[in-house]
């Protein structure tokens, strides 16, 4: 009998389902993985070096770039870590719009996850509904910040401004008649709160209608159940964070154990797995955006009673009003002086920290006192989820590899910085 | 929480006795900082200890303090030393505490401390990334591969004297038909130059509109 010695396959950069710019070096025995050596990097741009090169403001729409699936959401700690050293405290109204918006950005990065992990192994119908929902969180995210990807809406010290009273319309041209037009508009009539709100209610008749495509559904069970099993004690081992984490049965969440800005007043539930395989992780983000569905309507209910400001009122990390700047020699000067020169933060060091809808995302950072970091480090969820891809995929076939991929939910804007 | 941590202080203090080099407790995070031949033993320690429980490693990057405080450092050999830290962030699920943990490697020119990766599997990419981008080595580590930049790539381009613009550019040669290598062409350029103000220039509770 002829000798039969392993073989080395190259899967990426340009796979469609590493879902970006993954190579993947894949020792197989015959269809079976012996190794995998994935290699990252090809979207390296080096983000934290330029933040040091950039002031505090200048740096935050690089996080926006991060993760170009959850946008708002990557902002945040960035914000917490420069407020946490400057050592302001947020205005309770912007504390709820973020949080509001980062459960937001979550739906919508699980909805990215499910969609494009259902579409890789083979349920091609699932992204075309969940890019549908994705659309309308879009929108409010361009209502509120004026770009529908890299909003640089969260600033140190609150958000840049106030949620609008109007939703932007739909207008009638030679691909949408009047009628189409009015469906389209009906839920855009009132304020964004009111288009938040029916949105609310619309999504879990369609988290519904996604379990019907995929829970039941005996192809997906049999290409996710028992695949990419991790043990309790081996995800804690791999640093893995959030439904990586939780659906290997440990029910860690930021928002419960270490809550910032105002999760402790808000009812949700964290869901769990048992068995910390592909099919567990997938039921908890399915769980998870229920929850986040929760959390965004107790949001709209507190905004809408309570008004007031979003922003410090403090001239030295927040931009002083038009008009004020306008009539007063004072404004005028620190106008001048925060776009030129920036916020100046005291010298020290902090790692924020927030539950992202991947884990743990954080932002270590120093500052030595001047206009600009010192250092900034990411500590990227998806980064350490794709560092166990050795340990996770040894065994399974190579069409399982794909699975496992789809369910670390990596985005290289993430993963290589 | 604060209490919480002066708990975790205490405990560190008595746990690492002679071994501390520094330890603060400021803005609700703790600062371990230790020396790096203790420092395996200490991250061992830190993880295993019944009153401590480090079960996670959540982050492990490397800092260069050689223009720390500095804004007009020209000869880089005159700046901060030791100038290379690994900085570590841990974290207790049982105790739900955080720690940072920081080792300075001793040499400039050669940069080593121990790897946390036989301790935390978590630490193998990390330390990868602290090679590649600051040239820190990890003793112990059994595969210390560059992992964020270029196949063949020559220096560490987080080191404060690496310039932001690098050294070479690609481009494609229609000629040789073929990706090639250049020395770069853009200018260096710097909108808003950094500044360190006197102490307390921006201080916040002077802004009160």
């Amino acid at each position: 009998m002829a000798e039969i010695k392993n073989y080395t396959v190259n899967m990426g950069p340009q796979h469609p389902a590493t879902h970006g710019v993954l190579r993947l070096v894949l020792e197989l025995d015959g269809e079976v993985v012996v190794r995998a050596d994935p290699h990252i990097g090809l979207l390296h741009r080096a983000t934290e070096k330029l933040m040091e090169h950039r002031t505090w403001v200048q740096s935050l729409p690089y996080m926006d770039r991060m993760d170009y699936t959850s946008m708002f959401i990557n902002e945040h700690p960035f914000c917490l870590a420069v407020e946490r050293l400057l050592g302001i405290e947020v205005p309770i109204r912007a504390q709820y719009i973020r949080v509001m918006f980062d459960e937001l950005t979550r739906i919508f990065h699980h909805l990215f996850n499910l969609g494009t992990h259902a579409l890789d192994i083979g349920a091609m119908a699932m992204v075309l509904y969940t890019f549908r929902e994705r659309e309308d969180i879009l929108d409010m995210l361009e209502a509120v910040s004026g770009a529908r990807m890299h909003g640089a809406y969260y600033r140190p010290g609150g958000v840049y401004r106030d949620l609008p009273d109007s939703m932007p319309k739909y207008t009638v041209n030679k691909f949408k008649n009047e009628k189409t037009v009015r469906e389209l508009n009906a839920a855009r009539e009132g304020s964004l709160l009111d288009f938040i709100e029916d949105f609310t209610t619309r999504l879990p008749r369609y988290l519904d209608e996604y379990e019907t495509l995929l829970t039941g559904n005996r192809i997906w069970k049999q290409r996710t159940v028992g695949i990419g099993v991790v043990s309790p004690e081996r995800a804690l081992q791999l640093g893995f964070t959030g439904p990586m984490l939780r659906g290997s049965g440990i029910a860690w969440d930021l928002r419960k154990k270490q809550p910032y800005m105002v999760y402790d007043r808000l009812d949700f539930d964290i869901p769990v797995g048992a068995n910390g395989d592909c099919y567990d992780r997938y039921l908890v983000r399915m769980e998870e955006m229920r929850q986040s569905n929760r959390i965004v309507k107790q949001c709209v209910d507190w905004l809408r009673k309570n008004p007031g400001p979003v922003m410090v009122d403090n001239l030295k990390v927040a931009p002083p009003k038009r008009e004020k700047m306008k009539a007063s020699m004072e404004e005028l000067i620190h106008h001048f002086k925060l776009f030129t020169e920036g916020i100046h933060v005291p010298p020290g060091e902090t790692y924020a920290a927030i539950e992202h809808a991947k884990g743990e995302l954080g932002v270590y950072m120093i500052s030595d006192g001047a206009n600009k970091p010192y250092r900034v480090k990411v500590r990227s969820p998806a980064f350490q989820n794709l560092s166990a891809m050795d340990e996770m995929a040894r065994g399974h076939m190579i069409a399982d590899v794909v699975t496992i991929i789809g369910t670390m939910d990596i985005v290289f804007g993430e993963v290589d910085r | 929480m604060s209490v919480k941590l002066e708990r975790l202080c205490q405990h560190l203090n008595e746990i690492f006795t002679g071994r501390i080099q520094s330890l603060t407790l400021s803005g609700g995070e703790v600062t371990l900082e230790v020396a790096a031949p203790d420092y395996f033993e200490v991250a061992r320690t830190l993880r295993d200890h019944p009153e401590l429980r480090f079960e996670q490693l959540l982050d492990l990057c490397g800092v260069d303090y050689v223009t720390y405080g500095r804004t007009d450092l020209v000869d880089f050999s005159a700046g901060r030393s030791p100038r290379f830290a690994a900085v570590s962030h841990l974290l207790s699920l049982t105790h739900n505490w955080r720690l940072r943990l920081r080792v300075f490697a001793p040499d400039d020119a050669f940069p080593v401390v121990a790897s946390l990766s036989p301790l935390w599997s978590s630490a193998n990419w990390f330390e990868r990334e602290a090679f590649d981008l600051f040239g820190i080595m990890f003793e112990g580590h059994d595969d210390l591969r560059r992992i964020l930049t270029d196949y063949g790539f020559v220096g560490h381009p987080f080191r404060k004297d690496f310039p932001v613009h690098g050294y070479v550019e690609m481009r494609y040669d229609p000629e040789q038909r073929r990706v090639v290598y250049q020395p770069v062409t853009i200018e260096p350029r710097e909108v808003t130059p950094r500044i360190i103000r006197e102490e307390n220039y921006g201080k916040v509770s002077d802004g009160r509109g």
